[in-house]
C-alpha cells in the first residue's frame, strides 16, 4: 500500500481493549494513555505526571499492570489491555477490587483510583497465577509490607494509603 | 426530644465513590467540547530580566488561532493585594511570570508555536533573599503596591500583642530564643492544575469549567480581572483531582484561558503539565521565626516574643494573611500570659506561595513545639508534663479573645501520653539516665505536639456563610442544593447523611447539586475546615423549615396535633396516635391539594464568629478544634535516615460525624505532615526551581506510612451540627512538629528547620560530637 510520506508515520495497531477488539491508526511516538484518552475516548485512565513517576495511568497488559504513559501504543498489538472501565462489570456492578476501595473509604479525590485499582488488580493477577497448578505449594496471601512495596508506584495525596492497604489485604482474604 | 442517631456517626462510605472508582467522574482534564483550542503559556526564561517579545512567527505557524502578550489585552491585575499582572509587560520578576499565550488546533501545535516566540532578555541580579530585599539599596522588586509600609519591599505586615510583655519577661525563671526556618512546600495535587473557558460573543458571557476551591469569591475576581460583570460568568466545578489549600487564589493562567477564549470565541482548556504544576502552582509559605519564650520555676508559659520574616516572593496571595492563623497559634495554643508577635511578608523574585492545608499553623506550631521541649529542658522538666500543665481549657478566653466554648486539649494530651506510655523518651531532662540502646546504630526518640485551629470556619471574608436549597419530589427523593463544594473531602457524603438522619430518607435517594454558580446559593468556599461545620448547619436550618410545612400537612393529613414528627423509613411517624403516612405522600398532597406548595426550603446560615478589630482580639470561630500527637521514630545513625514508627493522634473533633471519611482525613493529613517534616521541600537556587518532578521531590508513598493510631475526642460542641467541629487541617499541623522532637530525643541534637532530611541529620550528629 503506497501512502504519502506523513501518513506512512502512521501505523495501524490492533488490539483487545476491555474484551472488545479495536484498532486505530497511531504515530510510533504515541503512547498508550494518549491513545486509550484521546482516540478511544476512555476517560478513566488518569493523567498525573506523563513521566511514569505516578501510577494514575496504570491499566493491564495481558494482566499484569503497566504506565500506560510510557508504553509506546505500537507495542500494543495483540495485547489484551484492559482499563479501569473494563475493571467495572457489564451489568455495571463493581469489581471486587472497587467494591472493596468503596467499602474501606478509600477513595477521596480519586485521581489516583483508577491506577491504584489496576494495580491492585495485577497483584492479585499474579498471585492468583503463580498459585496457579501450584498444587499443595500455594502462595499464601501476600503480607502488609509486600502490598505496599507492590503499591509504591502508585501516588495518592489524599488518602494516606492506610485505606488502599486495608481494602487490597481484605481482597486476598477473600479470595481465599 | 433526644433520640439515637440512624445514620450519623456511622461508616457510611463516601456517596461519589462509586463514579470515582469505576472512571467515571469528569475531571477538568477529561472535558472536550466542540471547536474546543487548547491554550499554552510562555513563560519567562530568568526570573528577573526585562525583555521585549516577538509574536509575529508563531500567529502565523498554520493551526495558531490566537496569541496574547500584554499588549493585546485590557484588563485589571489580580492577587489578594491586586499586585499581579495577569501578562507581564516588559520585565519579569519571577520564574513563573507569564509573558504570552497561544490558543491552537492541539497540544502539539500550542507547544510548537511557543517556541516560535522571539524574548529578548536584559538579564538583572535577583532579590531571592527577604532580608536583603529590606535593605534600603535593594530595587523595589514589586511595581504595583500603594507604598503603605516604610520599606519599598514589604508586602504585608501584622502586629498582636496581649499581657505584660516585660514584666512576664521579669517573672520568667527560664528564657529560649531560637530561630526557626521552614521550607516551601507544595501540594502535588495529583490531578494537575486545569481550566476550559467558554466564552460565547453573542450574549457576552463566560462559562468557566474551573477547580477553584472559592467559586463565589472567584466569580467576582474574574470579573474585575476581565472588567466584566460577576453575573456574566458562570463557574462550573468538575470534579477535583485534590485541594488542599492550593485553590483557594485565582492563578494567572485562569484569566489567560478565558482571554483567550474571549479573543477566539471558541472553547479553551489550559492542562498543566507536572513539571509546570511544580513550578507555577503555590507553595506553602517559607519562613523564618525567631521566637523567644519564658516559663516561670513551675514550668507555666510566661510569655511569648515572635518576630517572623515570610518571603512573600514577586507577588501576594491570600497566603500573605497566614499570621491572622499563625498568631493564633502563638498567642493562645497553651496558656500564655503575655505576647507580641510581629509579621512581615517581604517581596523577593522567588515564586509565591499560597495557601496550603494549615495555613501557616504547621510552621508556628513546629517553632513553639520545638521551644517547649527546650523550655522543658532548661527546667529540668518532663516534656509531657509540661505541656498538660500548661494545656488549654473549657470555658477558657484567651488573651487573643478567642472563646474555647469546648475545648478538648488536655483530653488530647492525656490520651496520647497514655497511649505511647513505655515508649520513654531518650534524653529525659531531669537526670535519668537514657535507656540503654542495644545496637548503637538504630536510635530511637518520642517527641509530642498540640495544635489549635479554627473549627466553625474563619471570617476572614465580610461573610463565612453558606446557603441551602432542598426540596422532595413528589416520590420521595430529596436534592440538596448547597453553596458548599466537594473537592474530595467527603463534604457530599456529610450533607447527605446529615438529611438522611433528619428527613428519614435512605441515603440513596439523596442527591447533592454543589457545582454550578448560576444553581446554588452564596457560600465563601472551602477554607479553615468549615464546610461540615458551616454547610452543616446551613442544611439544618433548610431543613426544619422543611419540615414545619411537612409537619403541617401531616397533621391534617393524620388528623393528630403532634409538635413534632418521627421522621424515618420514608414515612412520617405520630408518636401519639402511632399512626403513620409515607413521605412522598405528604409531598403530593401539600402540592395537589392546600396549600399547593411544594416540598422546598432554603435557608443561609451565617456562624456567629465576629470579624476580628485591627488589633487581632475578637473570638473569630465559631468553634476550635484541638489535637495532640505522640510520635516515636527509628533514627538510623549511619544513614541519617528518619523511620517513623508508630504515631499516637488524639483530636477533638466535637463529634464524630462519619469514621470512615474522619480517619480518611487524618490519615491523609498525617501523611502530609510526616512528608514536611522528612522528604518535601522545593528546592530554588536564584529563583529557578530545581527539582520540578516527583522524582526529585519525593512525597510519601505506601511503604513509607507509619502506624497510625486514632482517637477521636468528642467534646460535643452545641454549635456544631451534632456537635462536630471541622477536621481537615488538623491532622497535619503538628505533625512535623512531634517528629522533630521525636529525633532531637532520639539523638539529643538541636532541629531549627524542616525537612530533617538524611543529609541535615547526619550534619546535627556530626555537630553534636
Ligand atoms: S501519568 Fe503515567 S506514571 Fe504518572
Ligand atoms: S484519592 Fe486523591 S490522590 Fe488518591
Amino acid at each position: 500500500m503506497k501512502k504519502k510520506q506523513k501518513i506512512a508515520q502512521r501505523h495501524k495497531i490492533s488490539f483487545k481493549l476491555n474484551s472488545k477488539d479495536v484498532s486505530c491508526d497511531v504515530k510510533a511516538s504515541a503512547v498508550l494513555m494518549d491513545v486509550i484518552r484521546d482516540v478511544l475516548e476512555l476517560k478513566g485512565t488518569k493523567p498525573g505526571c506523563r513521566e511514569g513517576e505516578c501510577g494514575a495511568c496504570t491499566v493491564l497488559i495481558n494482566g499484569s499492570p503497566i504506565n500506560s504513559c510510557l508504553f509506546l501504543a505500537i507495542n500494543a498489538e495483540g495485547k489484551k489491555i484492559t482499563t479501569i472501565e473494563g475493571l467495572t462489570k457489564e451489568d455495571g456492578s463493581l469489581d471486587i477490587v472497587q467494591h472493596e476501595l468503596v467499602q474501606h473509604g478509600a477513595v477521596q479525590c480519586g485521581f489516583c483510583t483508577s491506577g491504584m485499582a489496576m494495580s491492585i488488580k495485577g497483584l492479585m493477577n499474579q498471585h492468583e497465577k503463580s498459585n496457579r497448578g501450584a498444587g499443595k505449594n500455594k502462595k499464601g496471601q501476600p503480607s502488609r509490607e509486600e502490598i505496599k512495596k507492590h503499591l509504591e508506584g502508585n501516588l495518592c495525596r489524599c488518602t494516606g494509603y492506610v485505606k488502599i492497604i486495608d481494602a487490597t489485604e481484605k481482597l486476598f482474604v477473600k479470595e481465599k | 426530644m433526644k433520640k439515637e442517631l440512624r445514620v450519623i456517626g456511622k461508616p457510611v462510605p463516601k456517596h461519589d465513590a462509586g463514579i470515582r472508582v469505576t472512571g467515571k467522574a469528569v475531571y477538568g482534564h477529561d472535558i472536550v467540547l466542540p471547536g474546543m483550542l487548547h491554550g499554552a503559556i510562555l513563560r519567562t526564561e530568568h526570573p528577573a530580566a526585562e525583555f521585549t517579545i516577538d509574536v509575529s512567527q508563531a500567529r502565523k505557524l498554520p493551526g495558531v488561532v490566537c496569541v496574547i502578550t500584554a499588549d493585546d489585552v485590557d484588563v485589571n491585575n489580580i492577587g489578594y493585594k491586586r499586585d499581579h499582572p495577569i501578562l507581564k509587560k516588559g520585565e519579569a520578576n519571577c520564574t513563573r511570570d507569564e509573558i504570552a499565550a497561544v490558543a491552537a488546533d492541539t497540544k502539539a501545535i500550542a507547544q510548537e508555536a511557543l517556541k516560535l516566540i522571539k524574548v529578548k532578555y536584559k538579564v538583572r541580579k535577583g532579590v531571592y533573599d527577604p532580608f536583603e530585599a529590606l535593605n534600603e539599596k535593594s530595587p523595589q522588586i514589586n511595581k504595583f503596591i500603594s507604598g503603605k509600609f516604610p520599606n519599598k519591599n514589604i508586602a504585608e505586615v501584622f502586629h498582636y500583642e496581649h499581657g505584660h510583655l516585660e514584666e512576664e519577661k521579669k517573672k520568667s525563671a527560664v528564657t529560649v530564643t531560637r530561630r526557626f526556618s521552614l521550607p516551601r512546600m507544595t501540594h502535588t495535587c495529583m490531578g494537575t492544575s486545569n481550566i476550559t473557558a467558554s466564552f460565547n460573543k453573542t450574549d457576552g458571557k463566560l462559562l468557566l469549567y474551573s477547580s477553584t476551591q472559592v467559586p463565589f469569591l472567584y466569580q467576582r475576581d474574574m470579573a474585575h480581572a476581565l472588567k466584566m460583570n460577576p453575573s456574566d460568568i458562570r463557574v462550573i466545578q468538575p470534579v477535583i483531582g485534590g485541594g488542599f489549600g492550593s485553590k483557594l487564589d485565582m492563578h494567572p493562567f485562569e484569566p489567560i484561558c478565558a482571554l483567550l477564549s474571549i479573543k477566539t470565541g471558541r472553547p479553551v482548556q489550559i492542562l498543566y503539565s507536572r513539571e509546570e504544576e511544580f513550578i507555577a502552582s503555590p507553595t506553602r509559605q517559607p519562613m523564618i521565626i525567631d521566637l523567644t519564650a519564658g516559663a516561670d520555676e513551675k514550668g507555666n508559659f510566661t510569655f511569648r516574643e515572635i518576630n517572623i520574616i515570610k518571603d512573600n516572593g514577586a507577588y501576594t496571595s491570600w497566603g500573605a494573611t497566614t499570621p491572622f492563623v499563625i498568631m493564633q497559634a502563638f498567642s493562645s495554643l497553651y496558656k500564655v500570659r503575655a505576647c507580641k508577635f510581629d509579621a512581615t511578608a517581604v517581596y523577593t523574585n522567588n515564586v509565591f506561595a499560597g495557601s496550603f492545608r494549615g495555613y501557616g499553623n504547621p510552621q508556628a506550631t513546629f517553632a513553639l513545639e520545638r521551644i517547649i521541649d527546650l523550655l522543658a529542658d532548661e527546667l529540668k522538666m518532663d516534656k509531657a508534663a509540661i505541656r498538660l500543665l500548661n494545656a488549654n481549657e473549657k470555658g477558657e478566653i484567651t488573651g487573643q479573645g478567642l472563646h474555647f466554648e469546648t475545648c478538648g486539649h488536655k483530653e488530647c494530651l492525656e490520651t496520647v501520653i497514655e497511649k505511647a506510655k513505655g515508649k520513654r523518651q531518650k534524653h529525659v531532662a531531669s537526670g535519668a539516665e537514657p535507656a540503654k540502646v542495644e545496637n548503637p546504630r538504630f536510635k530511637n526518640g518520642i517527641g509530642y505536639a498540640s495544635m489549635l485551629h479554627v473549627g466553625g470556619g474563619a471570617k476572614i471574608y465580610r461573610s463565612d456563610g453558606c446557603g441551602t436549597t432542598s426540596k422532595i419530589d413528589p416520590y420521595g427523593y430529596c436534592t440538596i442544593i448547597t453553596g458548599s463544594n466537594e473537592i474530595g473531602q467527603g463534604s457530599e457524603t456529610v450533607l447527605a447523611m446529615i438529611a438522611s438522619e433528619e428527613l428519614g430518607i435512605e441515603l440513596k435517594k439523596i442527591k447533592v447539586i454543589n457545582t454550578d454558580t448560576d444553581v446554588k446559593p452564596w457560600d465563601v468556599g472551602v477554607h479553615a475546615s468549615r464546610t461540615s461545620f458551616v454547610a452543616g448547619n446551613s442544611l439544618l436550618g433548610a431543613i426544619r423549615i422543611l419540615k414545619d410545612k411537612l409537619n403541617k400537612k401531616a397533621s391534617e393529613l393524620l388528623q393528630t396535633n403532634d409538635p413534632e414528627f418521627e421522621y424515618s423509613d420514608n414515612k412520617i411517624i405520630s408518636e401519639k396516635t402511632k399512626t403513620t403516612i409515607a413521605l412522598d405522600k405528604v409531598v403530593r398532597e401539600m402540592h395537589f391539594s392546600e396549600p399547593n406548595e411544594l416540598a422546598i426550603a432554603s435557608f443561609f446560615y451565617e456562624p456567629s464568629s465576629k470579624f476580628q478589630d485591627k488589633d487581632f482580639k475578637g473570638n473569630v470561630s465559631g468553634t476550635y478544634a484541638f489535637a495532640s500527637q505522640a510520635i516515636e521514630v527509628e533514627v538510623d545513625t549511619y544513614t541519617g535516615n528518619v523511620k517513623v514508627l508508630d504515631i499516637y493522634v488524639a483530636q477533638d473533633v466535637g463529634k464524630v460525624l462519619n469514621p470512615l471519611l474522619l480517619a480518611g482525613q487524618i490519615e491523609g493529613g498525617i501523611l502530609q505532615g510526616v512528608g514536611y517534616a522528612l522528604t518535601e521541600e522545593l528546592l530554588m537556587h536564584e529563583g529557578k526551581i530545581l527539582n520540578p518532578n516527583f522524582h526529585n521531590y519525593k512525597i510519601l508513598t505506601a511503604s513509607d506510612i507509619p502506624n497510625i493510631h486514632f482517637y477521636p475526642i468528642e467534646t460535643n460542641d452545641k454549635q456544631g451540627p451534632y456537635g462536630a467541629k471541622g477536621v481537615g487541617e488538623a491532622p497535619l499541623i503538628p505533625t512535623a512538629a512531634a517528629i522533630s522532637n521525636a529525633v532531637c530525643d532520639a539523638l539529643g541534637v538541636e532541629f531549627l528547620e524542616l525537612p530533617m532530611t538524611p543529609e541535615r541529620v547526619l550534619k546535627a550528629i556530626h555537630e553534636n560530637k
